[in-house]
């Protein structure tokens, strides 16, 4: 990211609107809010002396975390890897899916409404068929979660594929442009920020996909972790694993967003 | 023989309220080397006679003949600007202008020193590690001046090429193009809306009105060159200018907003 210092220092007089140090005082921001409301939290149950299976306090789950840590750690591997796994998949399937679509019009017009027509449709209400199809194990949920990022993606990916400037289509027909070089040198760069846009969309469903799939029926997983606490009135470990799910969201957002920095330098930030 | 004979033209666009006729019995010859501007308002088949041109699109009647021989599709010896520089943000300059040589196949090497010449001849000198971005609107129309000539195309066409840039720029620009078309001659075909523009610019202002699209006049500038900007204050430049706007506005289809 440093290898065009020159280009850095001239990007940074150009953009006077956007300080440097705007995104560290935002980061700053949240964390104090963050900590307070954690404060006010801890405060008020113990004030109001607040059951700890309706709401424990910040500390109690805390100590329940570490009371738990391997479990917490084993169950969080398990919808980890559940949700890589079917986000792989959907990228893996949906952006050639995209490409076909985009360069088929017989695709366009017969499978891709109907995809769009089932992208309304609720995909974790399918949750419970899949078990009733391919039972309990890690393959459902990696099922879901590819079901609930597929859409994103492959919608993202075929919308950034048509994305080219009409001028630039025009400039690359001038040239007689192979289909391959269009597509290398032009659209797909050019949708890659688009891409990118659904992978951020899709990586945020996937956690949510892997609970719902855990939650319909599972021995393991953060999401089963949740539902059996809750059941036994072990609510501390049910926040516990809220909190890992929590943290997991913002790490795999995060991963995705500083992929696409690497990636996609050019693309628009906010 | 003319580099560009047209004869006849015709373009019908099938639109939701029915046929319309973009171009109507167009018949011009542009000599080689020649600068010849386009001028008219909306409507008036400039852009669709210059797509014509850059066999982007087909004629739906007529004959287009590029050097003598029928255009059927498109020639690598025509280079394209457009108003927008639709430049590829995830290139530099250099890369950016060397996009016609890769697509085409040419030698790297030469390539890459005739790229460095033209972004030195547009002042451009120092920027070529520099993205799209980076670069003001006037900057990156240069670049894709560049891009539009680094193939060495014979003709070169430029659709309102500086109309989306300030009205100095804009005029900079339009001297930097005289230069570059002064030392190494090529025919330019410049569609604009600006009156002044067009005169200042040209050795012969096509002058076009709309519904349908056709050419209402051919105006001749005698205008010594280099041009300057002083010229546009002379009487013959104003009497140039006078006689383009009247033709345009006179016309039945012209709007009178």
């Amino acid at each position: 990211m440093t290898a065009e210092p020159n280009a850095a220092t001239l990007l940074q007089d150009d953009e006077p609107l956007e300080p440097a140090d705007s995104t560290f005082k935002a980061t700053l921001g949240a964390t104090m809010t963050l900590i307070a409301l954690t404060i006010v939290w801890e405060f008020l149950v113990r004030q109001f002396q607040v059951p700890a299976w309706l709401l424990p306090s910040p500390s109690l789950i805390g100590q329940s975390m570490v009371e738990w840590r391997s479990e917490l750690v084993g169950h969080s591997m398990v919808t980890l890897y559940e949700t890589l796994v079917g986000f792989a998949l959907a990228i893996a399937i949906s952006i050639p899916l995209a490409v076909a679509v985009v360069y088929s019009p017989l695709l366009q017009n017969t499978i891709y409404p109907i995809l769009l027509a089932l992208q309304s449709m609720p995909k974790v209400a399918i949750a419970p068929l899949l078990a009733l199809w391919i039972g309990f194990g890690t393959l459902p949920k990696i099922v879901v979660v590819f079901l609930v990022c597929f859409f994103p993606i492959i919608v993202a990916t075929a919308s950034g594929l048509a994305a080219v400037p009409a001028p630039l289509m025009d400039l690359i027909r001038s040239l007689s442009a192979s289909s391959l070089q269009t597509f290398v040198k032009i659209r797909f760069p050019t949708a890659m920020p688009h891409i990118f846009v659904g992978l951020k969309i899709a990586i945020t469903f996937a956690v949510i996909g892997a609970v719902i799939g855990e939650f319909v029926g599972s021995e393991s997983g953060l999401g089963y972790l949740i539902l059996v606490s809750t059941s036994q009135s072990r609510t501390p470990l049910a926040f516990g694993a809220l909190v890992l799910l929590t943290i997991m969201s913002i790490v795999l957002y995060y991963g995705i967003a500083l992929l696409e920095r690497i990636m996609v330098p050019w693309a628009p930030r906010n | 023989m003319s580099k560009i004979h047209i004869e006849g033209l015709n373009k019908t666009y099938a639109s939701s309220h029915g046929r319309v006729t973009a171009l109507k019995e167009v018949s011009l010859s542009i000599k080689q080397n020649e600068f010849v501007t386009l001028v008219g308002p909306s409507g008036c088949g400039k852009s669709t006679l210059l797509k014509l041109i850059g066999a982007l699109i087909r004629p739906s009647r007529g004959t287009l003949l590029f050097d003598g021989v029928p255009l059927l599709r498109p020639t690598r010896d025509v280079g394209i600007v457009f108003q927008d520089a639709v430049l590829l943000e995830w290139r530099t300059v250099l890369d950016n202008v060397l996009l016609p040589t890769e697509i085409l196949g040419l030698d790297k090497v030469k390539s890459r020193n005739r790229a460095m010449d033209l972004i030195n001849l547009v002042g451009l000198g120092g920027f070529e590690k520099r993205f799209p971005r980076e670069l003001s609107g006037g900057m990156q129309q240069r670049v894709s001046l560049c891009r539009a000539l680094i193939h060495n195309p014979s003709v070169l066409l430029m659709d309102e090429p500086f109309a989306a840039l300030d009205a100095m720029t804009r005029e900079e620009l339009g001297f930097e193009l005289m230069r570059i078309w002064d030392t190494d001659k090529k025919t330019v075909i410049f569609v604009t809306h600006n009156i002044t523009e067009a005169v200042l610019l040209a050795d012969r202002v096509v002058a076009m009105t709309p519904r349908p699209g056709r050419i209402a006049r051919v105006v001749d500038i005698d205008l010594a060159r280099p041009r300057t900007i002083d010229m546009e204050f002379t009487q013959k430049f104003k009497s140039y200018s006078g006689e383009i706007r009247e033709v345009i506005y006179r016309s039945p289809g012209a709007s009178r907003s």
